[in-house]
């Protein structure tokens, strides 16, 4: 078994400095890194182009990075729910590329994969395509979109062992299993560091060859963002 | 005039049996509460789950179980959670039969614009362009006019596309309406509507032929 536990959350983000290209998981504040989140706010990192699919909200998630202006550029799907990031995406603090939501994991799993690019029919004919090689292929037209290059990917995962195996619970999955291996090091963050040997083989969702390095967080905060009920009759 | 409620009702009637079927957020959710009897539907979220089932009963959210709209969901029995790029070659790969979802404009060649108003609205895409550009059988649920009375049903849209030539079936709170290549095809006309309404409220051009029934739930 290789070793990929770390002691703490300040052991696994060592080597991040300013103006690096990060990878975070995470759709909406499900199964965002909230630990390795909270650490870049610490240690005043600044200067950082953020790949992940939303932005968080004004309070939470990369919306924390945001209020200390320590991102530079995000590359996101959907940005919609954070106030802040509004304000200095419209007065210009703020570069943003947006990117359909596939192609962004795609872009990732093509990083993941060894892939240097690939076709996709998203946003083929729209502002999204402007500048990009496009190619017919039976009779429908596809955009030419590149895999990522990112230092770091920051992923949570709800199980995990020093072997780095992960396993991931509900929609908490999304982004996470895309990016790990698609950064130059992948840290995972997990809620149950559990003893080697108790996962089971069979079930691990991303295997351990995939992450670099592996510790436990304590007291997830996860948040719900939009809080739905029913009545029971 | 149909409500929110009634085209969702009338959105249901699309629902076939062993579709799997990705809803859009706002009216193209509330498809999910018609589902009519004796037929099998599943439920696609994009950002992960097959067999998406209701709200989860107060005290029971969880927030690793969540829908594209990031509200707190349940499952059913025989539900599946997966990554985004699994999601979305589902998606691409055309095994998702059925997309239903809002539009700001539609244009009478199938062009679609619902992510942007430029200097204003700049929120993403989201998963839009990828389901618009793929799916075979794309459905609009919208309003016929937007807030200022302006038609939405446009001969080309003037905001930022989210795709091309893609949008095949429009259901609005007046009219059911076909994509042709000549133009809006208008199908069915919403209960108390005639058809000099659906033509004012109409940009685009609109094509009627025969006998126009009413929508019928």
């Amino acid at each position: 078994m290789i070793n990929k536990e770390v002691a703490n959350v300040q052991e696994a983000l060592k080597g991040v400095t300013d103006n690096m290209v990060l990878m975070l998981g995470g759709f909406g504040l499900s199964g965002i890194p909230e630990k390795a989140i909270a650490q870049l706010v610490k240690l005043g990192i600044k200067g950082l182009t953020c790949i992940s699919n939303n932005a968080g909200v004004d309070n939470f998630g990369l919306g924390l990075l945001l209020q200390k202006h320590q991102i530079k550029k995000m590359i996101s799907s959907y940005v919609g729910e954070n106030e802040e990031f509004e304000r200095q995406m419209l007065s210009g603090e703020l570069d943003v590329e947006l990117i359909p939501q596939g192609t962004l994991a795609e872009r990732c799993r093509a990083a993941q994969a060894g892939f240097p690019a690939f076709y996709t029919p998203a946003g083929y004919g729209t502002e999204v395509a402007e500048g990009k090689e496009t190619r017919e292929f039976n009779g429908k037209m596809y955009v030419l979109e590149y895999a990522f290059k990112a230092d770091f990917a920051f992923v949570k995962a709800w199980k995990g062992d020093a072997a780095g195996n992960l396993i991931f619970k509900g929609t908490a999955r999304n982004f996470n299993p895309v990016m790990c291996g698609a950064a130059k090091i992948t840290v995972a963050e997990v809620e149950e560091l559990v003893p080697l040997g108790t996962l089971d083989p069979n079930q691990i969702h991303i295997p351990g060859i995939f992450v670099q390095r592996i510790f436990q967080g304590k007291h997830y905060e996860k948040r719900i963002e939009q809080r739905t009920v029913r009545q029971k009759d | 005039m149909l409500d929110k409620i009634g085209i969702a009702k009338r959105l249901a009637k699309e629902l076939k049996d062993g579709y799997y079927v990705n809803l859009g957020i706002g009216i193209p959710t509330l498809v999910a509460n018609y589902v009519p009897k004796g037929i099998a539907i599943e439920f696609q979220s994009e950002n992960g789950v097959l067999g998406m089932g209701p709200f989860p009963f107060e005290g029971e959210e969880d927030a690793d179980i969540i829908n594209a709209g990031k509200q707190t969901i349940t499952t059913l029995p025989g539900a599946s959670f997966f990554d985004s790029a699994l999601s979305f070659s589902m998606i691409r790969g055309k095994h998702v039969h059925l997309t239903i979802l809002g539009a700001m404009e539609v244009a009478e060649n199938g062009d679609i614009a619902n992510w942007k108003i430029p200097n204003k609205m700049v929120k993403g895409m989201g998963g839009a362009m990828d389901l618009v550009a793929s799916a075979e059988n794309i459905i609009v649920a919208m309003m016929h006019t937007n807030k200022e009375g302006e038609s939405k049903l446009l001969k080309r849209c003037t905001l930022p596309l989210t795709g091309v030539g893609c949008i095949k079936k429009i259901v609005t709170n007046l009219a059911v309406l076909e994509v042709t290549n000549k133009g809006f095809k208008l199908l069915e006309r919403a209960p108390g509507v005639s058809i000099e309404d659906i033509k004012n409220a109409t940009e685009g051009t609109l094509i009627i032929e025969g006998h126009i029934p009413e929508i019928t739930f």
